[in-house]
């Protein structure tokens, strides 16, 4: 654990820098293989609706012994409905139950299959629980869950705009929408039932990879305060440096919001064998897993794409340039020391876009530069 | 100040008893039933608050006088968009569905006998006053009607039979319980002592009608007490109303209320109008009763033969109203579909619950293994906020849940206060990584932790008020499950900015100055050179920073 440790602070002096705006080319590439599969699964397979969309009665009759031949030929005999009755077994470790599906019924016939199967089964109809949906509620639910997702985009953008800005705004829409298309498209490729706790998760992801991305754009915020006025680092670096460092951050954070959902998920499938926590727990989890990915390997990425857009980022980008292009000139050697110590992580090819402050001057780095550690420490921006 | 009031919270528990959340019948069975409201066929009439919230006191006056106890009836959501959730823990499904089925039990007797709201053994001649609203007829509607026009025909006949004085006047019972229920139509004297005895004036007997069957000859009351009257069987059943219309016919001055029944009902109105025809007062009079209390009883003036009957009498406009949508909806503003119903067995609400409380624990315990291992000591700072945390989010849980509010905790809540777990430990990691960033720059552990928390606190804040934006428009546009996800989550970010303000922040300014963690024991977590801080601490600095 330590070793993370010594990550974390090497991530934060800049030792260590893994460029994540620099090469977002390939990350965007990455991105949009992984759309593009989701998309694909969504027009190809479709999303796996269940009942409460549909509309239709579920029957769940707990047993340790009913087979399914038992509770299809006991429905068999209410004659309710015309259609066969999807009947499976669903079993976990502390429960097993017969789920009988069909077609949503009224009130007597639902009473009349009760009884049947809780007969049939030769358990308590008390025991036996039911669930009928009717046709136009699936319809309103999504309906809700479609104009709560709108306002909720809405009230985001208005709030991110005003504590942050637009662009960052900006930006976390489109690593929200990257978040929701790929974990819909894990479903409709896994083919995982869609249900209300599934939308419930689905919802949740999008408050939890907003947070995500606020942790990383306060720190971009940050470290970009005043940039302009320097010549130092462009916006491109100020914020690759944010994501660095705050990068230990955003592992914990994904651990920690991960684990009590997979207890969730655990609890959910092998325990009770299925329902509500488990739907809930697999959208959470699918959901923060993409989340973390895209606050790192999209959000910040794209933000900086928007700001290098701005004239005044422009013209530091170029300030920024022309410094490094003199300074190369002027310190070779320790140019050369800083690039082989960066392949290790970042490669040479991240060179240009890493910011090299050079706090090492203290813990052996090159010491050829006494007075530029300690104008990079000052200027490192920080507060 | 969170001592305080965490203390507050559990002596306010110990006191009132309250130590357990309510909890959803998910998690300890029942029967919940969503209605939809809608716009009947052929109506414009749009879904109002008023409407919705007037549905919800009618049908919480329905299910309670059904009997159930802790049955549960609310609105989800606003306006139009609103739905109407009955929650009865411990009844079987066909009998909620059947109480809430019927738009209205409304039905047509026959009146057997009418007299003044209470008991007045000495006068039992009720004022005329009182009565004389009850003076409506009905008669075959000139439109829609087989019959001919039958003329209105004034009813001289003010005062209702008295009859019969009750000779006993034994003081009225509080419970309304008929003990004559059951009758098979036959006015016993049972029934009739009972009739003798009501005191309609008296909130709790008013229903009394409702309690008894279709086929029992019952007593109620009128709407307004005023009266009370002995009925016979339902002749002719509110369902079989295919139509009813408030408005001023044609050639004529008052309003009135157009009524059209389908095939069966026009039948047993034909029935029963030509047998009332012609009876003396008051029995040729019917009551339409709806919820076991005589909405009006007007005289019948002619055998209705085609289906279609008007009401006259002096009909304000809003009475005439009234009475149509009654009759047509029952007592309800609206109709409604039945959008969800579902029973949990008591047994898989229990096995929810464990399930729930043991995916709980082992997030809880995961979290806590975790953050020891990363941050050592430093992580009994986040393992006590978190117990915190947990103590005050269920004293709050059972609080709403004792409280008007009613907060119950479903299965959807659980689960939202098990991811929340996950949301307030990352609030102590922002925090924890600051710190160390500083620690990092050189700061000693002092300045390190305002400094950083300076800084953590903005992120903090930013990042749940996220939280709070997703979880409060959750909760206001969704219904069902999803809100009580919503709710968890809110009350949990709330919880969290609490617990790290007043309680994460103070403890470790609190723990800053002990030895252990001063002098960067390599099991704080905040070890300078487990951390790679720069090193050593310039002293002019520190000083600096501290004076």
């Amino acid at each position: 654990m330590s070793r993370i440790s010594d990550f974390g602070g090497s991530l934060y002096r800049g030792d260590v820098s893994i460029d994540f705006v620099g090469r977002r080319r390939q990350w965007y590439a990455m991105s949009a293989v992984l759309l593009l599969i989701a998309l694909s699964s969504l027009v190809w397979k479709g999303l796996n609706f269940g009942i409460e969309f549909e509309g239709g009665s579920v029957f769940a009759v707990p047993s340790a012994t009913c087979t399914v031949e038992t509770a299809r030929d006991a429905f068999a005999t209410t004659d309710v409905t015309t259609a066969e009755p999807i009947v499976t077994e669903v079993s976990g470790s502390s429960a097993r139950s017969i789920r009988v599906q069909t077609l949503a019924l009224n009130p007597e016939q639902t009473n009349l299959v009760a009884t049947t199967l809780a007969d049939a089964c030769q358990v308590s109809v008390d025991t036996v629980s039911t669930q009928v949906i009717g046709p136009s509620w699936g319809g309103e639910i999504t309906k809700k869950a479609f104009t709560g997702l709108g306002v909720f985009l809405l009230a985001i953008v208005v709030y991110l705009s005003i504590t942050f800005e637009w662009r960052m705004a900006a930006a976390a829409l489109v690593a929200l929408v990257h978040d929701v298309v790929i974990t819909v498209g894990i479903y409709a490729l896994v083919g995982f039932e869609v249900t209300p706790a599934s939308v419930i998760g689905v919802l949740t992801i999008l408050g939890y990879s907003l947070y995500d991305t606020v942790v990383v754009f306060d720190k971009v915020k940050e470290n970009t305060r005043g940039l302009t006025g320097g010549s130092r680092m462009t916006y491109s670096d100020a914020a690759n440096l944010a994501v660095n460092q705050t990068l230990v951050r955003s592992i914990n954070t994904s651990v920690v919001g991960l684990l009590p959902v997979a207890a969730l998920l655990f609890v959910g499938a092998y325990v009770l064998g299925a329902g509500t926590l488990k739907d809930l727990a697999l959208a959470l989890f699918v959901g923060i897993a993409v989340g973390t990915y895209s606050s790192i390997f999209v959000a910040t990425p794209f933000l900086a794409e928007l700001k290098e857009r701005e004239p005044a980022m422009q013209a530091l980008s170029k300030r920024v340039a022309a410094r490094r292009a003199s300074r190369d000139v002027a310190t070779q050697p320790a140019a050369a020391v800083a690039a082989g110590s960066g392949a290790a992580s970042g490669g040479p090819a991240a060179e240009p876009g890493v910011p090299r402050p050079s706090p090492s001057a203290r813990s052996g780095g090159p010491r050829n530069q006494p007075k530029r550690s300690k104008s990079a420490r000052k200027r490192r921006p920080k507060r | 100040m969170l001592g305080l009031f965490v203390l507050t919270m559990v002596g306010w528990m110990v006191i009132s008893e309250n130590t357990r959340p309510q909890l959803g019948l998910d998690l300890r069975g029942g029967t919940t039933v969503t209605l939809q409201p809608k716009v009947a066929p052929g109506e414009t009439g749009a879904i109002t608050q008023d409407s919705i919230d007037q549905a919800v006191s009618i049908i919480q006056a329905r299910v309670n006088g059904f009997g159930v106890a802790e049955a549960d009836v609310a609105s989800q959501g606003r306006g139009a968009d609103a739905v109407i959730v009955v929650s009865v823990p411990g009844v079987t499904q066909s009998e909620l569905v059947d109480l809430l089925g019927r738009t209205a039990r409304l039905g047509f007797r026959p009146v057997l006998q009418e007299t003044a709201g209470t008991p007045l053994p000495g006068n039992p001649t009720p004022s005329p006053s009182k009565t004389g609203k009850k003076d409506k007829q009905a008669q075959p509607d000139a439109q829609g009607g087989g019959a001919s026009s039958g003329g209105l025909v004034p009813r001289t006949e003010e005062t209702p039979s008295p009859t019969p004085t009750p000779s006993a006047t034994p003081s009225p019972s509080a419970a309304a319980t008929p003990s004559t229920a059951n009758n098979g139509g036959e006015v016993t004297p049972e029934l009739q002592a009972e009739f003798a005895a009501l005191d309609c004036s008296v909130d709790d007997q008013r229903s009394i009608g409702a309690n008894f069957q279709a086929e029992d000859a019952i007593v109620a009351c009128s709407e307004d007490g005023a009266a009370k009257y002995l009925l016979g069987p339902v002749a002719v059943d509110g369902a079989n109303i295919a139509d009813a219309t408030a408005g001023i016919p044609p050639n004529e001055l008052g309003w009135a209320v157009q009524l059209r029944f389908d095939s069966e009902g026009s039948k047993a109105f034909a029935d029963t109008t030509q047998e009332l025809f012609g009876q003396s007062p008051p029995q040729n009079q019917f009551a339409i009763v709806l919820d076991g209390q005589v909405v009006s009883a007007p005289r019948v003036n002619e055998p209705i033969l085609g289906g279609s009957a008007s009401i006259t009498g002096d009909f304000t406009q809003q009475e005439a109203t009234d009475l149509a949508t009654v009759l047509k909806f029952g007592a309800l503003p609206l109709a409604f579909d039945i959008g969800e119903r579902q029973t949990v067995s008591p047994t898989l609400g229990e096995d929810q619950l464990r399930g729930g409380l043991i995916a709980g624990a082992l997030g809880l315990v995961l979290v806590v293994v975790y953050l020891l291992m990363y941050y050592r000591a430093l992580a009994l700072v986040a393992v006590f906020s978190l117990v915190v945390a947990a103590l005050i989010t269920y004293g709050t849980v059972v609080f709403l849940g004792a409280s008007s509010f009613g907060f119950t905790l479903t299965l959807a809540g659980v689960a939202g206060l098990i991811v929340a777990i996950g949301i307030t430990a990352d609030s102590f990691i922002v925090y924890f990584e600051r710190i160390r960033d500083e620690v990092r720059d050189g700061r000693t552990l002092r300045v390190a932790l305002e400094a950083g928390w300076s800084r953590a606190k903005r992120t903090i804040i930013a990042a749940d008020a996220i939280s709070l934006i997703a979880a409060v428009i959750l909760y206001v546009l969704s219904v069902g499950s999803v809100r009580g996800f919503a709710f968890a989550l809110g009350l949990t970010t709330v919880v969290d900015l609490l617990v790290v303000f007043t309680f994460t922040k103070p403890l470790i300014t609190l723990l800053a100055q002990t030895k252990f963690f001063n002098s960067g024991s390599p099991w704080s977590g905040l070890s300078p050179e487990r951390l790679g801080a720069k090193r050593p601490v310039r002293p002019a600095d520190a000083l600096a920073k501290e004076a």
